[in-house]
């Protein structure tokens, strides 16, 4: 596993140099925006890491407060899996096909349906009790690395393009700042509140905070808004070529994203270990200490 | 040549952004180490 880690670095890191290669030098250049457009390399793919840290935030958060009892352990089970079936199958209704944006697949729906039982199951096996707190607090603080990223070179993109930074009111934009604004607030309340039951009202509030990643995705396709449409699954079109340059991208973030997520698994690990140390060690120090002269019952 | 400027001033903001958090990272680990150690359980 200690060599494992460095492996990983040295293969992210040279997947990195080559996607940046094939995104400023192999990518062609659009015809109306120029060279500017190249930012969707980098803007692009840090979204999809940051919804992707967010939803395993969701299934990590709802694991924990469900495994507070053994019967909404077992509920959860069944309603997740529920959703898993159910959802999937009505994704091929004609009612529902009538119901979904232009552009939209009925398979990719479905499929991103059935994400939600197998991540669910997987994260439950791989991470078991208090470590499924630990998954959810790495997640949410690596999500909020790369959703600050999205933030920060959207501007920089629609400043050439838009002739303006930030468009005031627009849901797309406006949902993102509000999905950040909502980690950025969870990371705080699990920094400094000391409430035994920090850990649980952390997770009833990455739960209801991650209702808000849809509303994001999903926004260019219910409200007229000035952001472009999605290239994959949508109305946008997009050059084969640019296409994979794009997928390359995201997967040189998402090896990024996995060892930076490690890393902070590993520290939250430490620092629990840290906390547990302290606590031995007042512990000890308290049982040791004689008690004050004043406080002896007289002999 | 405009264009070019806000397209590095991206790619740079990504990088600078990632390095700031990967060195917060890193001084927070040396920080519990240094914990560890003072607690008698550091090797």
């Amino acid at each position: 596993m200690k060599r494992l880690f460095p492996i990983l670095s040295v293969v992210t890191a040279i997947l990195l140099a080559y996607a940046l290669y094939q995104a400023l030098v192999i990518a062609p250049t659009d015809a109306q925006q120029g060279d500017v457009y190249r930012i969707i390399y980098y803007h692009v793919p840090s979204a999809w890491t940051a919804f992707l840290l967010f939803f395993i935030n969701f299934i990590a958060s709802v694991q924990y407060l469900a495994n507070a009892k053994p019967s909404s352990r077992t509920a959860a089970k069944w309603i997740v899996l529920a959703i898993g079936i159910v959802g999937a199958i009505a994704c091929f209704l004609p009612q529902v096909q009538q119901r979904l944006p232009a552009g939209m697949r009925p398979n990719a729906v479905a499929t991103t349906v059935l994400a939600i039982p197998a991540f669910y199951f997987l994260i439950g096996k791989c991470f078991p009790g208090e470590r499924l707190d630990v998954l959810a607090v790495t997640s949410a603080e690596v999500g909020v690395v790369f959703c600050t990223i999205v933030l920060v070179t959207g501007p920089i993109w629609a400043r050439p393009v838009w002739g303006i930074w930030w468009a005031p009111g627009d849901i797309r934009l406006t949902s993102t700042l509000v999905l950040w604004l909502i980690y950025v607030s969870y990371l705080v309340l699990r920094r400094f509140s000391t409430s035994a039951q920090t850990q649980m009202l952390a997770a009833a509030l990455a739960v209801f905070g991650a209702l808000d990643v849809p509303l994001v995705y999903f926004s260019i396709w219910f409200f007229r808004t000035q952001h472009p449409q999605p290239v994959i699954g949508g109305g946008g079109s997009m050059d084969p070529r640019m296409l994979h340059v794009l997928l390359i991208n995201w997967l040189a973030f998402l090896c990024f994203a996995f060892l930076v997520c490690w890393s902070r698994y590993r520290l939250e690990l430490l620092h629990r270990e840290v906390e547990e140390a302290h606590a031995m060690e007042s512990l000890a120090g308290a049982t040791a200490r004689p008690s004050h002269p004043l406080n002896r019952s007289p002999q | 040549m405009n264009s070019l400027k806000f397209l590095f001033a991206a790619y740079l903001a990504t990088w600078v952004i990632h390095a700031i958090y990967l060195g917060t990272l890193v001084r927070r680990f040396s920080r519990l180490r240094q914990q560890l150690k003072e607690l008698g359980k550091g090797k």
